[in-house]
Parts: structure tokens; C-alpha cells; sequence
């Protein structure tokens, strides 16, 4: 208990109360702020659009292969981050599988741009959602839309209307981890995407980067970390820590 | 109006294999064991289980024709399905779970709640209509089902074990309830239960569905009088037997026979009533035609009878009185005979 309370205790100590907002507020935090905030939410983005669907078919589909792609979609939460770039930058790279033809065809390149940061974060965040919304249709009686289909509603008035509402609270769990993942990405960020102030450079990078020269700025910058973790923490007790 | 279906399905162990007709008017119960296929078959006429071959009719609208290769989908089927734990929205109150079927054919809202609140005036729930589903009782979740099934005008009503979730007191009330609300549906209805006082109670007519397959139909008083299965005699608490009639005799394939006081030709049932059963420590001199050797297995008070099953080459239930029972110590089993009087034996075609 000890050990994972003393670093804590630490950062709160070492906080320079006194001036947090003033160290907040320098062009360089905030823009790393605002990054974090982007690259984080629109990693969110990308994984709700990726991975409802392919909770979907892990759910509800049987296809030869399933345990396969479904090892393959929780091995980038497992994978240590710095590698998860490394192979970011193999594929999406500009001379990568996927990114050579990107760069030929669109003139899209991703690494160390604010793209590249959001596919980092969603590459690694991703999977939580994927897991949390996957069980919540696992656990959810597929009656409910035998019955509503009864009733006569199709297929996405039924998915709108009986199945997000009957799922939300899995949702919503993976959606706040996965956002808190997102936003406490730095590995694959810093690998694939750089770290460039008012680029890619988000609040983990920011952190990393002042500790060596300012460290004020560093602890101001964690505190945010901190507080958002527990935020979602907090919200998500009644899943983690029911209280019977 | 009415409900024609001639199916075949296999779905897991089941296989189903029935040809059904319901005219309207007539209240048909599905009566059937557990695992006979009963939820099933609802499911197939509903749409939501896919046929292996067959076809499904309704008011001549073919619903589903393997042979054609049509099939309409489940929410297009103008079929009312009341689930038997009810399966009501848990996240919508009682009137926005009535009012769904509304509002999915695209019924304005205004209208659809209060077409809504005029169906849970109807079952008497009125004053719960903004309640949630965790918050009814058993009985009132019962009647929002019914009335979320029944409020989009559907031409068929298919209900599966709807007082089956429900304790007995409430049962009582509930399908003296539903019985009312049933005969005021003009449409065409089909019911499915395992419960024999439930089917009695509500059917017109009475079909007999036991693993996969349709055993029996006719009124409630025609299967009880003329069971055809070993299920159904259990349910009616009648002694039945399959043979070979020649004349008065009737060979059991086990090698024993029983004899009654008509006359018959062919593959036949024999039915006795276990109170037409006399038992005898000693070998009986007598009028009945029927006596067989056997020994006294298990007791069973019932009320203010007790009945005995007999195991032997001919196996009997027997029902005689307490007095009796102990005044032979039949609780010590032992051997017994067992006579019944041909004129006691009921015979008919198999």
C-alpha cells in the first residue's frame, strides 16, 4: 500500500500550490493541454467508429478465427507502448505498408503529425473499449430484440432504441478508459508521432520533456494527470468496486 | 381469419416437426413437458427462428414458404408476442414500453402514448403508467406485456406461458384476467403452456405437443377422456396402455393383456381409471376379468385417497382409501394383486 501511496504523497507534496495556475497557463502548457485534449477525445472518435462495430462482430458473430482476432485486438493493450510505435511507424510510416500508398496516392503522411498522435492513442486505447462494449452485448438477453422486433421495429431502430440504451453502462465504462488510456499515452505517441510542441507534443510528452528543465511545470502538468485519473476512478467505483 | 402452419425445424437436440391450424374464435393451447419444442414453434410462426422447410399462413398471407423461398421478417409479421418472463424494456416506463410498437411503425408520438394509456386503462394500470418494469408486481408486468402486445391491432396474438413467471395466488386472478382480455382479441390466438389446469382453464381447443411432435388435439374433456400419450394420462391420473386388441383381449407388447368388456380390433389404447383398481394380498376369486400379480411400490396421499403404484408384468396405479391402505399394510409393500372389471376398462384406436 505503502509503495503505490508514496509517489503519490510525493507529487502532492513537491506541488507548487502557490503558483499552479501561473504554471498552467504558460504558452507551452497550454498548448500541450489543448493537444492532450484533441489527440485524446479523437482517439475516442476513432475507436467508437472502429471498435462498436467490431465489438459487434466478436459479440455476435461465429467466424473461424474469432479467439484469433480477438487475441489480436486486446495484444496492443498488452504491448509495451515504445513497441506499438515501432510498429506504427512499420506500417504508417512513409515508406510503411499502409503509409507508402497513403503518401502516393493522398500525399497523407502520419508520423509527427496530430493525426499520427490520435492513431497512436487510438491504436493503444482502443481495446478497452472494445472488451467493455464486447461483454456488455455478451451479458445483454438478445430477447429484448426478439422483442422488439416483434413489435415491429427494424434492425437500427432496435439497435437505437432497446440495444445502446441496454449496453450504455458497458459503454460507457470502455469509453471512459479508454479516453483515460488515450490521454495517458506516451510510447507509441512519442514514437510515431514525435513530440513537437503545438503538434504532437501532449501533456505525458510535456511532462517528460520539462522534467529536466523546469519541474515545476512538470508537476503542474502531472497533478492534471492525476486528478483526471481519479476523476474516472471515481466514476467508474460502482463497476470496479461494487458495494454490496 | 385464421393461422395455418406446416413446419419442420431442427434446432439444437429439438426436432420440430408440426402441422397446426387455428380458425379465429377458437383459443388453442399448446400443452406439452418442458423441452417439447412449445417456445419454439412460437418463435418459428413469429419469425424468429428460420425453418428447415414448411409454411406459415395467416388470413391467407403467406408469411413464410420454404418451397418459394419467401419469408417476411419478424417486424413485418403482424404478430403479437407476449414473452414469458414478459421481456418488458427496462429502461422505459410502462407506457413507453406500450407504446414502442406504435412508434416503431411510425405512429407520431402524441398519439402513439395516448393510444398507449387507453390499452393500460384497459388491464387496469392506469395509475402505474410511469412506472419502471422492476417496479410491478408479477401480475402487472403480465398485463403491461399483454397490453404492449395487443395495442398495435395485431392479427395474431401468440402468448408463451404467461402465468408462468407468477406465484400461484396470483396466478388465479391473473388468467380469470386473461381469459377476458382473450375473448375480446378478434384476431387469431395461440397459447403455449405446461401447466394442465392452465391449458383446461383458457383452451377451446387443446393440442398435445411432446418432443418436437403434435401427440394429441381435441377439447379439453375429449383428451382428458381419451388420453393418447403417457404424458397426457399422467396429467388426467390415468392408467394407459398400447396394445394389440383381438376381440375383448388386449395383448401389451411386455406379454401381459388386459381385457375389456367391448369389442376391438388393431393397435389400441386401454385406459383405467386407477379407482377402478382393487388390490388383494391373496390370489382373489372373483367376477373381474382382469387380475394380475404384482408388487406394491410407492405410496402418495392425495387429499383424502392414497395411490399405490404396482409394478408386474401388467404396472398399475391403484387409488383406495387410507383405511384400506393400512388395513393391508401396503406402505410395506410386498406382493399384491390387482383386479379391475372389464366393464371398468375404456378401449379405443390407436
Amino acid at each position: 500500500m505503502g509503495f503505490l501511496a508514496v509517489p503519490l504523497l510525493g507529487l502532492l507534496n513537491q506541488t507548487p500550490w502557490g503558483h499552479l495556475l501561473a504554471e498552467l497557463t504558460t504558452p507551452i502548457a497550454l498548448q500541450a493541454l489543448r493537444l492532450s485534449l484533441v489527440c485524446s477525445l479523437g482517439a475516442v472518435a476513432v475507436s467508437l467508429l472502429l471498435g462498436v462495430p467490431l465489438a459487434f462482430v466478436l459479440a455476435r458473430v461465429e467466424f473461424p478465427g474469432r479467439n484469433f482476432v480477438r487475441a489480436l485486438t486486446t495484444l496492443s493493450m498488452v504491448l509495451p507502448p515504445v513497441v506499438g510505435g515501432v510498429a506504427l511507424l512499420l506500417a504508417f510510416g512513409r515508406r510503411g505498408l499502409v503509409g507508402r500508398w497513403l503518401d502516393e496516392a493522398f500525399g497523407i503522411t502520419l508520423p509527427f503529425t496530430t493525426a499520427g498522435a490520435i492513431l497512436a492513442e487510438a491504436f493503444v486505447a482502443m481495446p478497452f473499449l472494445v472488451i467493455s462494449t464486447e461483454a456488455g452485448l455478451r451479458a445483454m438477453d438478445r430477447r429484448y430484440e426478439d422483442a422488439a422486433a416483434t413489435l415491429g421495429a427494424g434492425r437500427w431502430l432496435t439497435f437505437r432504441r432497446v440495444t445502446l440504451p441496454l449496453i450504455a453502462p458497458s459503454l460507457g465504462a470502455g469509453v471512459a478508459l479508454c479516453w483515460a488510456r488515450a490521454l495517458g499515452e506516451f510510447g507509441a505517441t512519442i514514437t510515431f508521432a514525435g513530440n513537437l510542441p503545438g503538434v504532437t507534443q501532449t501533456m505525458p510528452l510535456a511532462v517528460y520533456i520539462a522534467l529536466e528543465t523546469d519541474l515545476q511545470a512538470a508537476i503542474a502538468l502531472s497533478l492534471v494527470l492525476l486528478v483526471v485519473s481519479l476523476a474516472v476512478l471515481i466514476s467508474l467505483r460502482d463497476r470496479w468496486f461494487p458495494t454490496a | 381469419m385464421s393461422l395455418e402452419a406446416g413446419l419442420g425445424l431442427t434446432l439444437g437436440k429439438l426436432v420440430l416437426e408440426v402441422e397446426l391450424a387455428v380458425a379465429t374464435g377458437e383459443l388453442v393451447v399448446l400443452l406439452g413437458p418442458n423441452g417439447a419444442g412449445k417456445t419454439t414453434l412460437l418463435r418459428a410462426i413469429a419469425g424468429l427462428v428460420p425453418l428447415d422447410r414448411g409454411r406459415v399462413v395467416l388470413d391467407g398471407d403467406v408469411l413464410e414458404d420454404t418451397a418459394a423461398g419467401t419469408r417476411v421478417p419478424t417486424e413485418q409479421r403482424p404478430v403479437g408476442f407476449v414473452f414469458q418472463d414478459y421481456l418488458l424494456f427496462p429502461h422505459l416506463s410502462a407506457l413507453e414500453n406500450v407504446a414502442f410498437g406504435l412508434r416503431a411503425r411510425g405512429i407520431p408520438k402524441a398519439e402513439a402514448r395516448r393510444r398507449a394509456a387507453g390499452w393500460l386503462d384497459r388491464v387496469g394500470l392506469a395509475a402505474s403508467a410511469g412506472a419502471r418494469p422492476r417496479a410491478l408486481s408479477g401480475g402487472q408486468a403480465q398485463r403491461v406485456a399483454l397490453a404492449r402486445a395487443m395495442v398495435g391491432d395485431p392479427r395474431l396474438l401468440l402468448l408463451d406461458e404467461p402465468l408462468a413467471a407468477l406465484d400461484a395466488a396470483t396466478r388465479t386472478e391473473v388468467r380469470r384476467d386473461l381469459r377476458r382480455h382473450l375473448a375480446s382479441f378478434d384476431g387469431t390466438r395461440l397459447l403455449v403452456t405446461h401447466d394442465p389446469l392452465e391449458a383446461i382453464a383458457l383452451a377451446d381447443r387443446l393440442v398435445v405437443l411432446e418432443a418436437g411432435r403434435l401427440t394429441q388435439t381435441g377439447t379439453p374433456a375429449e383428451v382428458s377422456a381419451q388420453p393418447r400419450s403417457r404424458y397426457v394420462a399422467e396429467l388426467v391420473g390415468v392408467n394407459l396402455y398400447r396394445g394389440l386388441a383381438d376381440g375383448r383381449s388386449v395383448r401389451l407388447p411386455d406379454g401381459g393383456a388386459v381385457v375389456a368388456a367391448d369389442l376391438n380390433y388393431g393397435e389400441v389404447f386401454a385406459a383405467i381409471h386407477p379407482h377402478a383398481v382393487a388390490l388383494h394380498r391373496q390370489p382373489p376369486e372373483g367376477t373381474p376379468r382382469n387380475v394380475w400379480s404384482g408388487t406394491a411400490d410407492t405410496l402418495e396421499v392425495i387429499g383424502d385417497r392414497v395411490r399405490i403404484r404396482v409394478t408386474g408384468l401388467v404396472p398399475i396405479v391403484a387409488e383406495v382409501t387410507p383405511a384400506a391402505a393400512s388395513e393391508l399394510h401396503l406402505g410395506d409393500g410386498g406382493p399384491v394383486w390387482a383386479t379391475v372389471k372389464a366393464t371398468e376398462v375404456t378401449v379405443y384406436p390407436a
